[in-house]
């Protein structure tokens, strides 16, 4: 009896001899650089994140109607009526902000130790896409309850492309099916929030990974082990400064999971609305298409692009600019792998320039996430008194506009013109033994 | 078989024109899809005149009706609001509403037919949120010098009350004023222009 399972195990063999070299090449001999830390937590959340919102996204379709009668009503009756229906909904809504708050440290993480430089540009613009994916996702997934803030929500964001001369008002109607968002509308979402998206997203995850299991993990200290010494306890020709990613990695990983899995328990047993950040106080009123919702903001994930929508004044005759300047905010960060030539990857051999500039656009996006959120409309008569409020939260904002692309601008300039002064960088990673 | 000379041209042409057809095949297949997305005859037809009778719209106040599932805003305006609109011509982007967001017959300094009915589609020109109703002429808190209008809540652009857009914010037109005609003193026919009525 005891061979049963080794039996099992050579008959797939046999029949599939690729499969145990592709969990090797990917499990538990993919050599990472074994300085990871704390920020090296959330592409492996992210992974948990997605599983959650694909399992509880499929219970939610059980019982959800997808139509303008009827989805407002099914959500009430998830929360009330469905046995734990309160739960799943609440674990996908928070699980939909969690997703961008690991996603958004994920990409800092990058930013941070230079993991869109060569020779891993491919492994950042499929991260991109993913992130253009998710914020579609994200989009049409708020949509689906069909609350006032739905409503509202999809008709600005579609106006969005409204805006566009000559197509604009044609593709505008495309996308609605209809004059204004309805049915049509509620239902095309739908099938793209829980099956193509999710086809997509899955795919583009695929990838995202097979690329960086072609070149390598970034670290840290921004070394390149596959270029320093050889030979570990596994593997006399692989990178000395590699660890297993199984065990070593995932067990780490583990560890990360638990913490996360607490703070995202607190959330959704405590606070899933969490101030009406996660889910906008608004958006408990059925869709009406008569009434604008008095503060219509979209959800914080959202908000620093928002703004840049708002800031930016029409001119000749047209709204696209600020569209276009918001579109263009998602579209440079493609291009940080061009835009930034210097030589360094990680921020602890860079110049000061780049520790500061990074700084103020980290800064930068939270002040455009504070007027795009309506606290700087809240603050400053709070603060300031009675001043004129547009024009110093335009000021501010426009600010925030300027320091958000001026770190592209700048990044480009102090790394081509060679203005940066970096320190050395070691041969191995810091910490090895 | 074997010793035969490739016609690499002749294979270049091939493929070349198995792609094309393969291409244009692929397109076609795609159209059905995405028209598909198109408002669908429903949709189409759900879009008839409105008649609404004006008899309990006071002074200064505004009443909404749906069009088209579209709000359309019908305000009595006061003779001091009808007053504040020459004023307010410097402010303004399109003060002679030039633009074409109103039929011939409201292009004029109140873009209505009777100077004090407005009537108005009250979508913002921005990105299609509703605006808010801001008639009297005193300090709002989004502008102490308010000489009445409206003002939209999601990116805060600001018009008149004609409907004419200031500078300096997001939006770029005018409101839009729809087709619309009196059947009789008091009553509106939203949908319909005045000589189609006959």
């Amino acid at each position: 009896m005891a061979n049963v399972f080794s039996n099992i195990g050579e008959w797939v063999n046999e029949r599939a001899p690729g499969m145990m070299p592709m969990y090797r090449a990917h499990m538990t001999e993919y050599y990472a650089p074994k300085n990871f830390n704390l920020w090296y937590y959330f592409g492996s959340l992210a992974l948990l994140v997605l599983v959650n919102q694909i399992v509880t996204g499929i219970f939610l379709t059980m019982n959800y109607t997808p139509s303008a009668a009827g989805a407002f009503d099914s959500v009430q009756y998830i929360m009330r009526d469905v046995e734990w229906g309160w739960l799943i909904r609440y674990m996908h809504s928070t699980g939909a902000s969690l997703f961008f708050v690991v996603v958004f440290l994920h990409m800092f993480r990058g930013l941070m130790y230079g993991s869109y430089k060569k020779p891993r540009e491919l492994v950042w613009l499929l991260g991109m896409l993913i992130f253009l994916a998710l914020m579609a996702e994200a989009f049409m997934g708020y949509v689906l309850p069909w609350g006032n803030m739905s409503f509202w929500g999809a008709k600005v964001i579609i106006s969005l492309f409204g805006t566009l001369p000559y197509i604009g008002g044609g593709l505008e109607q495309w996308i609605m099916g209809d004059f204004l968002p309805g049915d049509a509308t509620l239902n095309r979402f739908f099938a793209l929030h829980v099956i193509a998206l999710p086809l997509v997203l899955l795919l583009l995850v695929v990838l995202h990974i097979a690329a960086l299991h072609e070149v390598g993990s970034n670290n840290p200290d921004g070394v390149e082990i596959k270029k320093g010494p050889k030979g570990n306890r596994w593997d006399a020709l692989k990178p000395a400064d590699g660890i297993p990613l199984h065990p070593y990695y995932t067990v780490k990983d583990l560890v990360g999971v638990g913490f996360f899995l607490l703070i995202a328990a607190f959330i959704i047993f405590f606070a899933p609305t969490f101030g009406g950040w996660f889910l906008e106080h608004d958006n408990a009123i059925p869709a009406n298409n008569l009434l604008t919702p008095p503060e219509i903001k979209p959800v914080w994930y959202f908000t620093p692009f928002y703004a840049i929508v708002r800031m930016i004044p029409s001119f000749l005759g047209s709204a696209v600019w600020g569209v276009l300047a918001m579109f263009s905010a998602i579209a440079v960060l493609f291009a940080m792998p061009w835009l930034d030539r210097g030589k360094v990857k990680s921020i602890r051999y860079r110049g000061t320039g780049y520790k500061v500039a990074l700084t103020v656009f980290v800064l930068s996006f939270f002040g455009l996430g504070a007027v795009g959120a309506g606290i700087t409309a809240e603050v400053i008569p709070a603060w300031f008194g009675n001043v004129d409020l547009t024009f110093w939260e335009n000021l501010f904002g426009r600010l925030m506009t300027l320091l958000y692309f001026g770190f592209f601008v700048f990044l480009w300039a102090y790394t081509y013109f060679g203005w940066e002064t970096t320190k050395p960088v070691p041969d191995r990673v810091t910490t090895h033994d | 078989m074997a010793n035969e000379v490739v016609d690499h041209g002749r294979r270049r042409f091939l493929t070349a024109t198995t792609a094309v057809v393969g291409g244009i095949g692929v397109v076609s297949a795609a159209v059905p899809f995405i028209k598909s997305w198109e408002p669908s005859a429903r949709a189409k037809a759900a879009g008839a005149p409105v008649t609404q009778s004006l008899k309990k719209i006071e002074k200064g106040q505004q009443l909404i009706v749906a069009w088209r599932s579209l709000p359309v805003f019908i305000v009595n305006r006061t003779p001091a609001q009808l007053a504040q609109l020459p004023k307010e011509d410097p402010l303004l982007v399109d003060p002679k509403s030039e633009v074409e967001q109103q039929p011939k017959y409201a292009q004029n300094e109140t873009r209505s037919i009777k100077p004090e009915w407005l009537v108005m589609v009250g979508i913002c020109t921005h990105l299609g949120c509703v605006p808010d109703f801001y008639g009297e002429i005193k300090p709002e808190p989004f502008d102490p010098n308010w000489k009445g209008g409206y003002y939209c809540p999601c990116h805060h652009s600001r018009y008149d009350i004609a409907g004419r857009v200031y500078k300096n914010v997001p939006a770029p037109k005018n409101m839009q004023v729809p087709p619309y005609h009196f059947v009789d003193d008091t009553t509106v026919q939203i949908g319909v222009d005045p000589k189609e009525a006959g």
